[in-house]
């Protein structure tokens, strides 16, 4: 972000949650870069930039989108890194029908499944095939629908069969990406941004001109966002569109380019790329499906197909390098590497499903490590009782947090809806010890793994997590020694074996080794790998997560790299371990242009060396070492092989960056608006009012408020949205028991504008109750301008901020409502991420009634809107569209 | 001693100070190139999130309908837990689906959490979790 010429923060509050980060925007600011912050609260990252842009809370596809039309229209886009680097010339299948033909739908979409078939949306093929069609990888119809589903792929994504593409080089036919681009975002102009998301024209011009100016061969602009765009029901269509615009404007793979997830947690990007998640295995492979992946080789094919170009090709040596990682010896050719000790997902088995099992007193035992989800996660009456129904609940955290105190002080024994006497859920409080108890590495939001060593040992009975599950893991294996049963097999036969200290904690390092991998075979047997392209499907190498290969190179942990940051260039490379390969800048690549050198000097970066016949720069190079720039291998080799000199983006299918996708995603190729489950605002793009795909959950605990032009939209007429202060980290475990953050931060408020406190009879430093379809909560009135009411379609939007960081409990310095129970559960359904940035509510003054008086309240609103499961859950807005 | 706050991912730099095995102090590492000694209002408390005085350092247990917590041992609350564990897998476990294909799974024990957690602790958790069959392991990255 130094490097950047200009920088847009939209969906997130940069200054305030990652004030330090926050550093290299002013650094880059007092260089002369602009930074403009888009958000529906002014705050202190707006009162630091160049300029704030107020926004209509979800409507941030139709301010993206008619940026990328803007770059369009004015023939603004990078033309040589455009048609080299990405799929702008490939052209798409006959059968595919754009949003714009079918009133916001795109070809394929079954009401019945609330499912896209996306067999059209795949590239056309030489003599009438698709990509899909030929041989037994065919795939249509219910196939193809059922494969569709988002949690099945890892990263990459589903595979192309192949990477033999149709081109129009001229990017005339009609059928060509750009083409489709360029008319499916026409109708996306300032006015439709004005009407939309309550910008005016003026504001849009500075902006687009602010980003146009600042891209090309000398400039780059990058985009930095955070949850404010991903918890949307289409929040994986926000950061595409992002993608969009920046390929476009070739922004990508670049100094000062980029769009910088900006995460929340100390390592939530280890805690994905070494998942703590239902559907991934280490390194961005998919867990298997039934009915998918049955076998190794289903499972293989649809993760890579090894006709397909770059390094997924090689997903056959990451999956059997992670079975011999876990199961040692007992992974062999013979059994196809213990592929079959792997569990199988039959469908999304999210959190919010997860909770909902527990309600169906399917999931008898709950584990939350350093997680709070009675405040934290939406819906929170759901959640505690869901807790409720369970036989017995783990928690390990460093405090006695609300998720292990409901069953006494939480939200529904004050209203009645649980009595402690009744509650038959065990509950085993166990400490844990914080970051500086113990020994091991975080990935922070940079891919870069930073090593903490251990300072002091954990006091009383707490403990790390390595620890716990070590022994957990060790004390059922140990139970279960004797046990015959096959199913025990994949836990007797599991690698457990990791050297301890004298207070029983595993070494941190050990389990590093292992994630990093070591060959098996041969004269370097027992060696640790130095990188990922060392791993082997045939059972000769070890690895437990492959991105992470080389972290351990040659027995040094590079985590722990600590050279002074003064003492290094700017990539500072000997400064902990980025994965890949230590590289700081994905993609990188494509700073240099199809020729191989740089774009510009000043923006120089990797190029191609004619004389070593290699690439070279201030970085890793993120591409074959010794392939030139003029190479055009034949695509039909695959894998790494067949990358040509201009393909950049190595870990897609052909080696482009994707403006449309044929593939991967659920809910279309290209961001469409759509207006979220609640809303005051129609779309006034199409007919179809929310998107399509989303995942909703008609349920009588679950209920939605009605959108604009329904009845009972006024019950409910202003939207929410929900954020984080500096002071307070996420549901507060880890800052609500701290008494210094505890009294800067001591209540819950709301933000509100001077225009609806008086609409209301709002009293500034007063009581006010919210109240959604879910629950109502009270809250301090906090009046203030940095909250602006919009005009919006004809009409004012006022909107709401909310804080969410207190929560119901007696354990804390400080307590308050939990702002997350306000919420409802739709899902992204590509990622099943909940919608918790924008969502209906009502505001009054005074505090919330108490006991059953609160759920009366809440009922008398359902009532008024006259609310049912059906309410807001049409897959499709208008009927007839469905023939 | 060399570490990284905890708190959000930008990975600050701290510096941990020691006096009696008990930690003092924690302040910014001036050598870190990302945070160049620097630390946000959370990151300089940090002190606190290991010495303050509400912080749980005993194990604690709440039998079914009781009102009030309890202690108990660490050993003996891992063995429960361990108890626990193997019973709910064995009583919900799922080897079919009504296809006859493969699931070996429970779908009755999940997890949440991560994020705040150590690499390698979150191997750990999910080797151990996907060898026992819970595919409901999750964390705040879903959130």
């Amino acid at each position: 972000m130094a490097n950047a010429d200009c920088i847009i923060i939209q969906g997130s509050n940069m200054a305030e949650c990652h004030p330090v980060g926050y550093q290299w925007v002013a650094e880059a600011k007092a260089r002369g870069a602009k930074v403009i912050h888009i958000d529906p609260r002014f705050t202190r990252t707006s009162a630091v930039s160049d300029k704030h842009i107020p926004i209509r809370a979800g409507s941030d596809v139709v301010l993206l989108g008619a940026l990328i039309n803007y770059v369009i229209t004015n023939d603004l886009w990078f033309k040589e890194y455009v048609g080299a680097y990405t799929n702008a010339a490939t052209l798409v299948h006959d059968d595919y029908r754009d949003a714009e033909d079918l009133g916001g739908l795109f070809s394929g979409f079954d009401p019945e499944k609330r499912a896209y078939d996306t067999s059209s949306w795949s590239y056309a093929e030489a003599e009438d095939g698709t990509i899909d069609d030929p041989g037994p990888g065919s795939e249509h119809g219910e196939d193809a629908t059922a494969r569709a589903a988002g949690h099945a792929y890892g990263s990459g994504g589903p595979p192309l069969e192949h990477a033999e593409v149709q081109r129009d080089d001229s990017l005339q036919d009609p059928r060509t990406v750009f083409q489709i681009v360029k008319r499916h975002y026409a109708r996306y102009t300032a006015e439709m941004v004005r009407d939309m998301c309550g910008i005016d024209v003026a504001d849009f011009e500075y902006l687009a001109r602010a980003i146009t100016e600042n891209s090309g061969r000398d400039r780059t602009t990058c985009f930095a966002y955070a949850v404010g765009w991903t918890q949307h029901s289409l929040g994986a269509q926000f950061i595409r569109a992002a993608a969009i615009l920046q390929l476009l404007l070739g922004n990508m793979g670049r100094p000062g380019g980029g769009i910088m997830a900006l995460r929340g947690h100390a390592s939530i990007q280890g805690s994905t790329d070494i998942p703590t998640l239902f559907n991934l295995l280490p390194g961005y492979l998919p867990m298997p499906s039934a009915g998918r992946h049955d076998s190794l080789g289903e499972y293989l094919e649809a993760v890579g197909s090894k006709q397909q170009k770059g390094y997924w090709a090689d997903a056959d040596a990451y999956t059997i390098s992670l079975l011999k990682a876990w199961w040692g010896d007992a992974a062999n050719e013979d059994n196809d590497w213990a592929y079959d000790y792997l569990p199988r997902l039959t469908g999304a088995h999210g959190t919010y499903e997860t909770v909902m099992g527990m309600l169906e007193d399917e999931v008898e035992g709950y584990f939350l490590l350093g997680q709070n989800p009675a405040v934290g996660s939406a819906h929170g009456r759901m959640q505690r009782l869901g807790m409720s129904h369970l036989k017995w609940l783990v928690v390990r955290d460093l405090n006695l947090i609300e998720s292990a105190t409901w069953w006494k002080d939480g939200p529904e024994i004050e209203s009645g809806e649980l009595r402690t006497e009744d509650i038959e859920t065990e509950v085993f409080f166990l400490p844990a010890a914080t970051h500086v108890e113990k020994a091991g590495s975080f990935t922070q939001t940079q891919r870069l793994l930073q090593w903490r060593h251990q300072a002091v040992a954990p006091p009383g009975e707490c403990q790390s997590e390595l620890q716990f599950f070590f022994e957990l893991g060790q004390r059922i294996r140990e139970k279960l020694a004797d046990s015959q049963d096959e199913r025990d097999r994949p836990l007797l036969d599991l690698t457990w074996d990791y050297p301890v200290d004298e207070h029983g904690d595993p070494d941190a390092e050990a389990v590093l080794a292992e994630i990093n991998g070591r060959h098996l075979a041969g004269p370097d047997a027992g060696e640790p790998l130095s990188a990922y392209t060392e791993l082997r499907a045939d059972g000769s190498t070890s690895a437990g997560c492959w991105i992470y290969t080389g972290v351990y190179a040659d027995g040094f942990n590079h985590a722990a790299n600590r050279k002074p940051g003064q003492e290094q260039g700017p990539a500072a490379s000997e400064w902990g371990w980025a994965w890949p390969a230590n590289r700081r800048i994905l993609y990188n690549r494509a700073s240099a242009d199809p020729a191989g050198k740089p774009w510009s000097e000043r923006k120089k970066y990797i190029w191609w060396d004619q004389e070593q016949g290699k690439w070279i720069g201030d970085d890793v190079p993120d591409f074959p070492l010794d392939r030139a720039p003029g190479s055009h291998p034949d695509p039909s080799v695959g894998g790494a092989a067949a990358l040509s000199g201009d393909d950049p983006f190595i870990m897609q299918a052909d080696g482009k960056g994707w403006l449309f996708a044929p593939k991967g995603l659920m809910d279309g190729p290209l961001p469409t608006h759509y207006e979220a489950q609640e809303s005051p605002v129609a779309n006034a793009l199409y007919p179809q009012q929310q998107s399509p795909a989303r995942l909703v959950f008609p349920r009588a605990d679950n209920l939605s408020a009605p959108s604009a032009g329904t009845p009972g939209a006024d019950v409910y007429p202003y939207v929410f949205t929900t954020y984080r202060l500096t002071e307070h980290h996420t549901a507060g475990g880890m800052s609500r028991w701290l008494p210094y953050l505890s009294e800067l931060q001591p209540e819950m408020f709301c933000e509100v504008s001077p225009e609806l406190a008086a609409e209301r009879g709002l009293e500034p430093y007063g009581w006010a109750t919210i109240i959604s379809p879910r629950s109502a909560i009270e809250a301090k009135v906090l009046v203030t301008d940095r909250m602006r009411p919009l005009a919006v379609g004809g009409h004012t939007v006022h909107q709401i901020g909310l804080p969410y960081h207190w929560g119901v409990g007696s354990n804390a310095v400080v307590s308050g409502d939990a702002a997350n129970d306000l919420l409802g559960v739709t899902l992204d359904p590509n990622v099943q991420i909940q919608e918790s940035k924008v969502a209906s509510c009502d505001i009054r003054p005074g505090r919330r009634p108490r006991g059953e008086q609160l759920l009366a309240l809440v009922a008398e609103y359902q009532a008024r809107a006259g609310l049912t499961t059906e309410t807001g859950n049409r897959a499709v807005t208008d009927p007839t569209m469905e023939d | 001693m060399q570490s990284v706050c905890p708190y959000c991912a930008v990975g600050c730099g701290q510096r941990v100070y020691v006096k009696d095995e008990k930690v003092i102090q924690i302040e910014g590492d001036p050598d870190s190139p990302i945070s160049r000694g620097r630390l946000c209002p959370k990151g300089s408390a940090s002190e606190q999130l290991v010495n303050s005085p509400g912080r749980q350092t005993k194990v604690l247990y709440r039998a079914p309908r009781s009102t009030e917590w309890e202690r108990l041992d660490l050993a003996t609350a891992v063995e429960m837990v361990a108890d626990r564990f193997i019973e709910t897998r064995r009583r919900t476990w799922q080897q079919e689906d009504d296809q006859g294909r493969l699931l070996r799974r429970t779908m009755g024990i999940a997890s949440l959490g991560g994020a705040t957690l150590d690499n390698e602790e979150n191997y750990l958790i999910k080797k151990l979790f996907t060898a026992a069959g819970a595919v409901q392991t999750e964390n705040q990255a879903r959130i």
